[in-house]
């Protein structure tokens, strides 16, 4: 790489937060004081779970959401609005689904006002550039999702941007397309055949972070902030099944599961303490299915996490939350980057349906304390009944509202799983069983 | 698979005419004659309509029929530019957005037929002596049939933008006004078209109503399909009725070959969706606007003026990043003030009301009113009871026959678009000839042109019905009444609803020409708040009009949020399958 550390950095982050107003009053916290210098010539990564505000971050750089606190600055100029000079692609590609590809492409030329032939010329050298000539008058929904991934990414190289920022661009495409398009993006950009200088990526799958960054950001979760920043010194085109590659892999995913500094006595990765935890949605019957597969050949009670994600297809994020929810039950364990079932989670596993649902029962009751609430509430009321409303505004005290719905959704399967209580969408009323 | 669509490179093929040049040669040239026609009618003085008096014969129909669709493509224009704008500040100005969505709201409800004694009196005094101010009157009845839901569909529209478009365009640097036509109206676009065709079926009914209009000793007769249909009835001239009717007919069709089918097969590639639909409405007038040179040519220019309009560089759109919290204060002052302010003016408004209504009219008128629109209630409420038992069974009946469906449904739409009051001499006749209860046999005239909505709405639902479902439900030998209520009626409810709230609103409106009706020197009316509108209006007692307007929207309003706006979300929230 060139020399670049003695350039005027092209983003400046200074103790950049953010918060969102909640249903309470109280405003939530998704990013903490977050510092980030983006240089030419480089490609940053931020990694992070959901939650982490990393697309917050990114946002701010693109000028969508000012910060609520701390300074934001494009080439030492704050930035109050989306600054020139940076182009965008989105994880849904947003694609305007009435333009054609050229179109869509010429859209931000047109926007800058470029004149008609001028603007023509450089859209077709993009689209050409980035695989799609002959396509230039198809409408985006006779594209594959890779093809239409590479509109985007066209639309963002046409401006000649700076800064191209990336949120999340090949997660909602199948694996292997996902994987060619990113050899495509490394390739040109080894070449020095893309006209932009850096770029920000924002993703939570760590094998691709460490295939494209020169350097990652690790968030950690509620309030966002900068866990750690990683280096990565392997020279391209790099090999997922280098040692190396591996050995940086593993790490990461070890940090991502690491115990924060104790500063509460909460569960590990799990945001927020008794009621106020936040659980994600995870279906009780997948739960059930990887302690049975963690139970049998080959694992016998203990797997690798990016092994694991690999053989179920899960995305890092989706297994967190998986491995984490057996964790909160005490039926698994995670440590440094693997997952390990406990005698009870073993126990699980042999059961039949009825004894299963009264072991959950039981754990629900003893390790989550929304559920004991709840039971509570509804054992102490002369009508075994209560509202949704009652828990749900008892959950905007602690979390942000969606946070506080999916909350309320994930107890609701679980109890009913574990038939602690029945729950009537209609009246959107708990009842005692 | 993947098909590049190219489009027609019209310029580069051969020189010789194609026989789609010739067509739509014929259609421009048809263009021109009847803007130019246009033009030149509506600028002569008003006495230039006594001079010319309308005869029954059936040669001049085709004349004043063009007369009356002209009429009714000037209205639709209207009521596009005010939605545009309408739509566009209620979207984008939360302030604009407390008052005028509220005032939508009841514009949609206010009875446009009573609205026309004003409008009337208003635009002929605008243009004293010209046709003009009678043609805009007309225009105008039309347009508030109009305009109200498609600005509806537009803001909502507007409301509910993809976030990851809107971010597109901010961070591509969209100014405002490449944004509204880049973005903006192409995603409304699907919705509006829709709109404008259901506002296009209710329009008929108006036009038709507004050409022959007596106010007081004002008496307006518009050279139109309506006022050759209301001299028809004052010359007892069954014959002439049938005329008028074929013409109707031909006119609606017309307008949905040359303008609404064209429309709908275009607006199809602006829904908002990722993959492509199995099943794409087709239209032979579009694709000859495709195909012909000639149109090409033609157009050429104004696609190039379109594109100079889109991509005008006006207002240096500098989108400002989403504060956090910060002026919240502040805003709330202004939010305060806002309101204090929209208080004022309401007040002010009630009070001026209340100041030119109090001359004339004492507790007893209002009583008289409320009575009369609890009687036009338990019509609407008998007649919407019947028209639901006759038309959900043969709806669903029709809906799950594909072949079927797809003849009838045509005929369902084709039949709610018909104004119905042309078709009400031929009721009217029967009454009197038969001796009929006046009080009970006028009342299904309210319903005559709207229980089409509920038809069509349900056989739409009914085509939609899940096959899996209605196979689950054979292989588990649901049938009979548990069939009714288990399986199909929870399906197509919402659709029912969609239906059944077009028609409960157009049935109210209907009123007032339903209740009191004429042959010739034979006058049937029956009590109600309609014939308690249309009486104040042939008297000129404005007075009287406005408070029973006011009544009339009063009910009709507390009609929808009390029944049927309840219903709605019931539908959409537990039954939308």
């Amino acid at each position: 790489m060139l020399d670049i550390t003695n350039k005027a950095p092209l983003i400046d982050i200074q103790q950049a937060c953010r918060s969102f107003p909640k249903g309470s009053g109280h405003d939530v916290m998704v990013l903490e004081n977050v510092d980030l210098t983006i240089r030419e010539g480089e490609i940053v990564g931020l990694l992070g779970r959901s939650g982490s505000g990393k697309s917050t971050l990114l946002r701010i750089i693109a000028g969508l959401i000012a910060p609520s606190a701390g300074r934001a600055l494009c080439r030492g100029e704050v930035i109050d609005g989306p600054p020139p000079g940076i182009a965008m692609v989105f994880q849904s590609f947003a694609l305007f689904p009435w333009l054609t590809v050229l179109q869509n492409v010429e859209l931000g030329l047109e926007a800058q006002g470029v004149e008609r032939g001028e603007r023509r010329k450089r859209a077709e050298a993009a689209i050409d550039l980035i695989g799609l000539g002959g396509f230039e008058s198809a409408y985006p929904k006779e594209l594959s999702g890779g093809m239409r991934q590479r509109v985007g990414f066209a639309r963002a190289l046409v401006v000649h941007p700076d800064l191209m920022l990336m949120d999340e661009p090949f997660s909602a495409l199948d694996v292997l397309t996902a994987e060619t398009l990113r050899t495509d993006m490394i390739d040109l950009w080894m070449e020095g055949r893309l006209p932009i200088k850096s770029v920000l990526i924002v993703t939570h799958n760590i094998e691709e972070a460490v295939l494209m960054c020169d350097r990652i950001l690790v968030f950690s979760s509620n309030p966002g902030r900068v866990a750690s920043e990683i280096k990565v010194d392997l020279p391209h085109p790099r090999n997922r099944l280098d040692p190396m590659f591996r050995q940086l892999v593993d790490s990461i995913y070890a940090r991502m599961t690491q115990r924060p500094e104790p500063r509460v006595p909460s569960v590990e990765g799990i945001p927020g303490t008794g009621v106020g935890m936040i659980l994600e949605p995870v279906s009780t019957n997948v739960m059930a299915g990887l302690l049975e597969a963690l139970a049998r050949e080959p694992y016998h009670g203990r797997a690798d996490l990016p092994v694991l994600a690999g053989v179920l297809q899960l995305a890092a994020d989706e297994l967190f939350h998986l491995a984490e929810a057996l964790q909160l039950l005490r039926f698994a364990q995670l440590s440094e980057g693997d997952v390990v079932l406990t005698d009870e989670g073993r126990r699980f596993a042999d059961l039949d349906t009825e004894s299963r649902k009264q072991l959950f029962a039981s754990h629900l009751t003893a390790y989550v304390p929304l559920a004991a609430l709840m039971r509570r509430v509804l054992e102490e009321r002369p009508t075994h009944t209560a509202p949704a409303a009652r828990f749900l505004t008892e959950l905007e005290d602690h979390m942000s509202e969606a946070y506080a719905e999916d909350t309320l959704k994930t107890i609701i399967s679980w109890g009913r799983y574990a038939e602690l209580f029945a729950y009537d969408e209609h009246t959107e009323m708990f009842i005692l069983e | 698979m993947l098909f590049p669509k190219h489009a027609p490179l019209a310029l580069r093929r051969s020189a010789l005419p194609t026989f789609w040049d010739v067509v739509a040669l014929l259609l421009v040239i048809g263009l021109i004659v009847a803007v130019a026609y246009a033009a030149e009618a509506t600028n002569e003085p008003l006495s230039a309509l006594d001079a010319a008096p309308l005869s029954l014969d059936p040669s001049n129909l085709p004349l004043y029929a063009l007369r009356t669709m002209l009429r009714m493509l000037a209205a639709i224009i209207c009521s596009l530019i005010f939605t545009f704008i309408y739509a566009t500040f209620a979207a984008r100005s939360r302030r604009a957005e407390m008052v005028m969505v509220p005032v939508l709201d009841i514009l949609q409800s206010v009875p446009i037929l009573g609205f026309l004694t004003f409008t009337v009196t208003f635009f002929m005094n605008l243009f004293p002596g010209r046709v003009l101010g009678a043609e805009l009157a007309s225009v105008f009845a039309i347009f508030t049939s109009q305009a109200w839901n498609m600005t509806f569909s537009m803001y909502q529209s507007m409301r509910n933008q993809p976030k990851d478009l809107e971010e597109a365009s901010a961070s591509f640097h969209l100014s405002a006004w490449q944004r509204f036509w880049r973005l903006d109206v192409p995603f409304a676009m699907p919705g509006l078209v829709w709109n404008a065709m259901m506002s296009m079926s209710g329009g008929w009914f108006f036009v038709v109503a507004s050409e022959a209009i007596t106010v007081g000793d004002t008496t307006v007769t518009l050279p139109g399909v309506g006022s050759y249909v209301a001299l028809a009835i004052r010359q007892q001239n069954i014959a002439a009725i049938g005329y008028a009717i074929a013409a109707m007919l031909a006119v609606i069709i017309l307008y949905d070959q040359f303008l609404f089918r064209p429309l709908v097969a275009w607006a199809d590639k602006f829904r908002f969706e990722t993959t492509a639909s199995t099943e794409e409405p087709t239209s032979w007038m579009l694709d000859l606007m495709r195909r012909s040179r000639l149109i090409a040519m033609l157009t050429a220019p104004l696609a190039w003026l379109a594109r100079q309009v889109w991509s005008l560089r006006l207002p240096e759109f500098r989108p400002k990043a989403q504060k956090a919290g910060t002026r919240a204060v502040q805003s709330r002052l202004f939010d305060w003030l806002w309101l204090a302010v929209i208080l004022a003016a309401g007040l002010y408004a009630a009070l001026q009301s209340i100041v030119y209504l109090r001359d004339t009219i004492g507790w007893g008128d209002v009583a008289t009113a409320v009575l009369d629109g609890c009687i036009t209630l338990l019509r609407v409420v008998v007649l919407m009871a019947i028209a639901t038992a006759v038309w959900v069974p043969v709806g669903v009946w029709i809906g799950l026959r594909p072949a079927i469906a797809e003849k009838v449904q045509p005929l369902a739409q084709f039949l709610a678009a018909f104004p119905a009051n042309l078709a009400f001499p031929v009721f009217v006749v029967v009454i009197v000839r038969y001796d009929l209860n006046q009080h009970i046999w006028l009342s299904p005239l309210m319903i005559l042109g709207t229980q089409w909505y509920i038809l069509f709405n349900v056989i739409a639902g009914a085509s939609a019905y899940p096959s899996e479902l209605k196979e689950a439900a054979r292989s588990f030998g649901i049938r009979g009444w548990r069939w009714w209520a288990k399986v199909i009626l929870p399906g197509i409810f919402p659709y029912y609803v969609t239906g059944a709230i077009t028609a409960s609103g157009g049935s109210w409106n209907a009123s007032i020409v339903a209740e009191v009706a004429t042959w010739g020197n034979e006058q049937l009316s029956t009590p109600g708040l309609g014939s308690y509108i249309a009486d104040a209006t042939t008297k000129g007692d404005f007075q009287r009009v406005v408070l029973g307007i006011i009544v009339m929207c009063a009910f009709v309003t507390l009609f929808n949020r009390l029944v049927w706006r309840p219903l709605y979300t019931l539908g959409e929230r537990r039954l939308r399958l």
